[in-house]
């Protein structure tokens, strides 16, 4: 199947997604449990690689800052525009659209292939509104809120590297990460962050939702809703980045 | 009752269904029997609306189901309740839970009638104290069971069986027969049963259409089968020695 194909399919695939849900009180229940599955569970993984990456990035920052001009504010300043720009936003959307976007790809292609989903389309119901809308609506409210966790746990976890390794002094990486701020970059990274929920549901629900076949095909559907929702979300970011930073 | 009219489809170049006609009655228990790869599975999902005929006509009473508009569809399959082949729980469900969804989905009842409807099903099927259970520690024979219990839930008109007894043990599987003939004559269903599993036909046949690559080659009952001069029904019914024996007996 070629580019256009996929296009084209994907976007009858969205109609039928999009469509206005069976009974209010049973998506809404469907909704807190996307919540749960897809947000709630991720925060381990959100914070563990938050925490080590804004240590990274301090100690990397602090051992390339050779000149003695240079302030040592500017550790803490770098932390947190790398947090805030570019880490918390598409480094953890890749990282959920590897954890998330397997975990869907599987589940709904598995309920394809045992019938599943014919099962609920025998009884009217049309289930890939059904079964998606409520993962691509929670993932579109929770991940917000991950990034937001995200960015604070990473400047954490550069301060705390900072303060063990004695490389900059606590006072002047809190300098650092006041120093200049321009709150608009919190609204181009959340706008970044709910186009990357869009793409970590709608693509992998995608490949599952078409998947024929058993068991092996249900593996491949995962791997190319892995594959290709990463190189979305990479292309959607340079995208972004140029319609609200220029 | 469903009545099919010159029904055809293809997939592609492959023919798949020839002119398929048949009337399938209430109350009685129809059997679509034939070898794997003769089409009995696309008929029974055209028959449903898995799959679009090329052409004909399929009745339910007197609606043609081919003609509805979607919203049409979708109020027929709200009278229809489906056994699949594997069961198709959900596995993110409960016992309770699947029997309950299409009453959560369709019906106005409260909470307190849902849950006694459903206690009313897994009952009629047999179940009891497995409410809890998720589908993944239930065995096949009891995931059939109430895979039938769902599909009752909303009082269907029709229900459809694809394979209901494979991959069962010869006991369970006359277990599961004798209650979906059961329920077709308590609750007057039409019902229509996707089979090749001949203890089924002997059994239950009240109505069997036999089909052979993709045509309609013999219509009948469990008793006219033994009589029976088409030779493609003799050679897929009488294939094993026992049968073969049995024939000559009577």
């Amino acid at each position: 199947m070629n580019l256009f194909e996929h296009v084209g399919k994907f976007s009858r695939f969205l109609l039928l997604v999009l469509s206005k849900p069976e009974k209010g009180k049973l998506f809404f229940s469907q909704i807190m449990k996307e919540i749960h599955k897809l947000g709630i569970n991720s925060i381990g993984i959100v914070v563990i690689i938050s925490l080590f990456m804004g240590a990274v990035i301090t100690l990397q920052t602090a051992y390339n800052m050779l000149n003695p001009l240079l302030p040592d504010y500017l550790v803490g300043y770098t932390t947190r525009e790398s947090m805030l720009l570019e880490f918390s936003s598409t480094i953890v959307g890749l990282i959920l659209a590897g954890k998330v976007g397997s975990n869907i790809a599987s589940e709904i292609g598995s309920m394809r292939v045992t019938e599943q989903i014919d099962a609920l389309e025998i009884m009217g119901i049309n289930s890939a509104n059904h079964l998606i809308l409520p993962k691509i609506v929670a993932a579109i409210f929770i991940n917000p809120f991950l990034y937001v966790l995200s960015v604070f746990v990473g400047i954490l976890g550069g301060l705390a590297a900072g303060y063990l390794t004695s490389t900059v002094a606590v006072s002047e990486f809190i300098y650092g990460i006041q120093y200049g701020f321009i709150p608009y970059y919190i609204t181009y990274s959340l706008i970044k962050t709910v186009v990357f929920a869009f793409i970590i549901t709608a693509v992998p629900s995608y490949y599952g939702y078409y998947v024929k076949g058993g068991a092996l095909e249900v593996g491949k559907a995962s791997t190319k809703a892995v594959v290709n929702s990463s190189i979305l979300i990479l292309l959607a970011n340079v995208i972004l980045t140029q319609i609200l930073l220029k | 009752m469903i009545r099919l009219e010159n029904v055809n489809k293809s997939f592609g170049d492959l023919k798949v269904l020839n002119d398929i006609s048949i009337t399938f009655e209430s109350g009685k228990t129809n059997l679509i029997i034939g070898q794997s790869g003769s089409g009995k599975t696309v008929l029974l999902k055209s028959i449903i609306g898995l799959h679009d005929v090329d052409n004909g006509a399929i009745y339910y009473n007197d609606r043609n189901f081919t003609e509805l508009n979607h919203k049409g569809k979708k109020e027929i399959r709200k009278e229809m309740g489906m056994v699949f082949q594997g069961g198709a729980l959900f596995d993110s469900l409960n016992v309770k839970e699947n029997v309950k969804f299409p009453l959560d989905m369709f019906s106005t009842m409260s909470e307190k009638e849902k849950n006694k409807r459903v206690e009313f099903c897994l009952d009629r099927v047999n179940i009891q104290n497995a409410n809890h259970l998720y589908p993944a520690e239930i065995s096949g024979g009891m995931q059939k069971r109430v895979a039938i219990a769902r599909a009752i839930a909303l009082n269907p008109k029709y229900l459809f069986c694809d394979e209901p007894n494979s991959g069962l043990d010869p006991v369970t599987a006359i277990v599961i027969d004798n209650l979906i003939q059961e329920i077709t004559k308590e609750f007057n269903m039409t019902t229509i049963i996707n089979t090749h599993d001949m203890n089924s036909v002997m059994e239950i046949g009240e109505k069997i259409l036999f089909i052979s690559k993709g045509f309609k080659a013999w219509e009948g009952n469990k008793d006219q089968i033994f009589n029976t001069e088409n030779q493609a029904l003799n050679d897929f019914v009488f294939a094993s020695d026992l049968f073969k024996n049995i024939k000559k007996s009577t």
